[in-house]
């Protein structure tokens, strides 16, 4: 009964004229969402350096979201890319941090500030 | 020749909820939860911590407790009182859900270099989110409960 993730890429140019690949995501995050995160994420074209996370339109993340959210960063820490993160509610901000997510991978209210902190 | 008033305090005002064994119903826990806590006065950011709490109790029960088998139900009681919410997350199987001792916050770094699973934060948020969790084993390990309380904050609600 959760509400299925839906996932999209988008690509934008970070204000310095670096191509940025924004997943994202909408509905809910939460442990069906492996194809739409992590599945999304290994869409992304080889050379991708720089990637944005877009939480703008996400309902609701369980702490197995959370788990798919860290899996992503991993990935994306071996493949040395950056990643930062915008859209969060207040809550799932200090959700975030109190797991340890900023040390990862920035959290942003807004993709304009998300798109200068890369 | 008027009644004297009573003087004990009123009983706690309880909900009850009984959601089926399949993830995505934490939902309507959480949902009431976030309705009872409202009508109580929390703040809205001490309701997203309640139901964020409620959710991961609920799939614990849901996973853990009664191992995703749809025939059994969680059951979610929620006890109004004058300055707190209780909430008993009650599952109906068998399953063990781990007595958890105080939960450490989730090493990060751990998990990023793949020593440890990026899953298992369910009882560290549940801890850190509300000011009371108890685990509870039923008897014979059938019907084991997790108490989460919040109090409600009189200077800041």
């Amino acid at each position: 009964m959760q509400i299925e993730t839906k996932a999209r890429v988008e690509q934008l140019t970070s204000p310095a004229g670096h191509p940025v690949a924004v997943l994202r995501f909408e509905g809910d995050i939460a442990s069906t969402s492996k194809n739409a995160v992590i599945g999304t994420y290994q869409s992304l074209p080889k050379g991708t350096s720089l990637v944005l996370l877009d939480f703008t339109r996400v309902d609701y993340i369980n702490s197995s979201g959370i788990a798919l959210v860290i899996q992503l960063l991993i990935e994306a820490s071996n493949s040395g890319q950056k990643v930062c993160a915008f859209g969060l509610t207040p809550h799932f901000t200090k959700v975030f941090t109190m797991v340890g997510i900023p040390k990862y991978a920035g959290i942003f209210p807004t993709q304009a500030e998300a798109l200068a902190g890369l | 020749m008027s009644e004297p008033k009573s003087t004990a305090a009123p009983r706690p005002a309880t909900v009850e909820v009984r959601v089926p064994s399949r993830l995505g119903f934490e939902k309507v826990a959480m949902s009431t939860a976030a309705s009872v806590a409202k009508l109580m006065g929390f703040r809205e950011d001490r309701i997203e911590d309640l139901k964020t709490a409620v959710a991961e109790a609920c799939i614990n029960a849901i996973e853990h407790g009664n191992r995703l088998n749809e025939k059994l139900s969680v059951g979610v009681i929620l006890s109004a009182g004058p300055d707190a919410l209780e909430v008993k997350v009650i599952d109906d199987g068998t399953g063990m859900i781990r007595q958890p001792g105080k939960q450490t916050a989730p090493d990060i770094d751990r998990k990023m270099r793949g020593e440890e699973d990026t899953r298992g934060m369910g009882m560290f948020l549940i801890q850190s989110l509300v000011d009371e969790a108890e685990w509870v084993a039923g008897a014979n390990g059938n019907s084991s409960y997790v108490r989460l309380v919040i109090r409600l904050d009189k200077d800041a609600e």
